[in-house]
């Protein structure tokens, strides 16, 4: 029995080390994203776009681990939840790469031509996506849906963020209609950080239900509908 | 929690003799649902459910406390038929223990107690029954064999039979299927998602898996207390209690 227990305890710490890693990958490819694009260095922005490969490669690792241990040991209660939860914000990780690679693209565009402006709110658009997914991660391990709940909060600075940087971008097209195409590819990488945040978040959501199992996205729906798992 | 129970126990205690096996249990099991009580043995979940028949009046020294309503009414009057309330709330064991008789005179058995002979009346109770058994098919051709030729998933559905022929109300398994095959025990618990529509079902079970599957609601005990008891798939995958959490995720028992 206990050999059996240490056994699937052994698997679910597997999981969340995997997890963890990937999220580490994660979070060092914003960092890099940041500084190519900042930088104007190409180079480390095609290396983004290369190791975005390792992250998928986790990402179908975990799914694989995660299949393994619904199938064979059907866990239930908050280990179900914990694995339900490992393989739902892998996706969201996978997406947060995937967003760093879209930065890249731009990044390498930009670089192409000469900078428009001094980097300012881009950066710490970037710095806060960061911060969050540190923060998920560091929740999901701690099992902290305080934490998780602190990290969606976050999300509100990067949203208005975004809304600086499109009002500033605004006023540069429409001053010199030659800056557009350099403007409207800063206004894609404001945008990505800021889809960052909304994956972070729904990162957040997701441990607070494992964490509680209380479902606390879409409220509109799950308080009407009592699917928010409380009942 | 539960609307209009069909069963309502309100504060069960038990005892063995000198032994407490049951401390002031208090829940009501739905009507046409399939309600399970899971815990580790020795818990008191058979105990528990022989009490909805009053099974334990057949075990010498046993002194109970508490009220248990049927339909609103005790089971524990005076001058309550316990051989009727038995026939409304039948009940099913872990060994299935047909009778060394033929199939028919197996499934027919407490209709003739009831004073049903005729062929004429019998004859479609016992198919209806081993229809609804889902065992028909296979023993229309040897009705009048004997039913220990039979194999055990057979045997156990032949006994569910013989429990539905009387028209219970209520159907009380005590680890049906622990004695079975997974194959046996998938026609068994397909049987009971068939036959919730019409019955009650209660089912103590040490299969969690089995719990999770069929039922509708579970109980959860523990040393003769009743720990936490609620809709099967919150308890599973959200329990309220960290017993609970600890004894399903096999953390404990």
């Amino acid at each position: 029995m206990e050999k059996l227990q240490r056994h699937f305890q052994d698997q679910l710490d597997g999981l969340s080390e995997k997890v963890l890693v990937m999220g580490g990958c994660v979070e060092e490819t914003i960092g890099n994203v940041v500084s190519a694009l900042v930088g104007r260095d190409s180079e480390l922005a095609r290396r983004v776009i290369r190791d975005d490969e390792q992250v998928d490669r986790f990402d179908l690792e975990i799914d694989q681990l995660g299949m393994e241990i619904l199938g064979l040991h059907q866990p239930v209660a908050r280990d179900l939840r914990f694995v339900i939860t490992a393989m739902k914000i892998t996706n969201d990780l996978e997406r947060i790469a995937d967003l760093c690679t879209n930065v890249a693209e731009r990044a390498i565009e930009l670089n192409a031509e000469p900078q428009l402006k001094p980097f300012i709110d881009i950066p710490l658009m970037a710095r806060r996506a960061q911060q969050m997914v540190r923060g998920a991660l560091d929740a999901f391990v701690q099992r902290d849906a305080a934490a998780a709940r602190a990290v969606i909060a976050m999300d509100d600075e990067l949203d208005e963020r975004m809304e600086q940087v499109f009002r500033e971008l605004l006023s540069f097209m429409t001053e010199d209609p030659k800056t557009t195409t350099r403007a409207l590819r800063l206004m894609f990488v404001a945008k990505y950080f800021e889809r960052m945040g909304d994956q972070a978040t729904n990162i957040g959501e997701q441990i607070v239900f494992m964490a509680e199992g209380r479902v606390i996205k879409h409220p509109a729906i799950t308080a009407d509908d009592g699917l928010s798992g409380t009942s | 929690m539960i609307e209009n129970p069909i069963l309502t126990v309100d504060n069960l205690s038990l005892w063995y003799g000198k032994s407490r096996a049951l401390h002031g249990i208090t829940l009501g099991i739905p009507e046409k649902k399939i309600t399970a009580f899971i815990g580790p043995s020795g818990c008191g979940k058979s105990t528990l459910l022989r009490c909805f028949n009053r099974m334990n009046d057949l075990v010498d020294d046993v002194r109970t406390e508490g009220t248990i309503l049927f339909e609103g009414a005790s089971i524990h009057v005076p001058k309550l038929d316990v051989n009727a309330l038995r026939s409304r709330i039948g009940m099913v064991f872990q060994k299935s223990n047909p009778f060394p008789k033929s199939i028919y005179e197996n499934v027919a058995f407490g209709c003739r107690i009831q004073g049903i002979n005729r062929r004429h009346d019998l004859d479609p109770i016992v198919e209806r029954s081993l229809r609804s058994a889902a065992l028909w098919d296979e023993a229309k051709d040897r009705l009048h064999e004997s039913a220990l030729g039979l194999y055990g998933g057979q045997q156990q559905r032949l006994c569910i039979a013989r429990a539905i022929a009387v028209e219970p109300e209520v159907i009380l398994l005590d680890e049906p299927c622990s004695a079975l095959d997974p194959i046996a025990t998938a026609k068994v618990e397909e049987l009971m998602l068939d036959l919730k529509s019409r019955y009650t079902l209660v089912i103590v079970t040490h299969n969690m898996q089995q719990a999770t599957r069929v039922s509708d609601y579970t109980a959860f005990l523990y040393l003769g207390t009743m720990v936490e008891y609620g809709e099967t798939q919150r308890l599973f995958i959200n329990p309220s209690k960290k017993q609970t959490e600890d004894y399903i995720t096999g953390r404990f028992g």
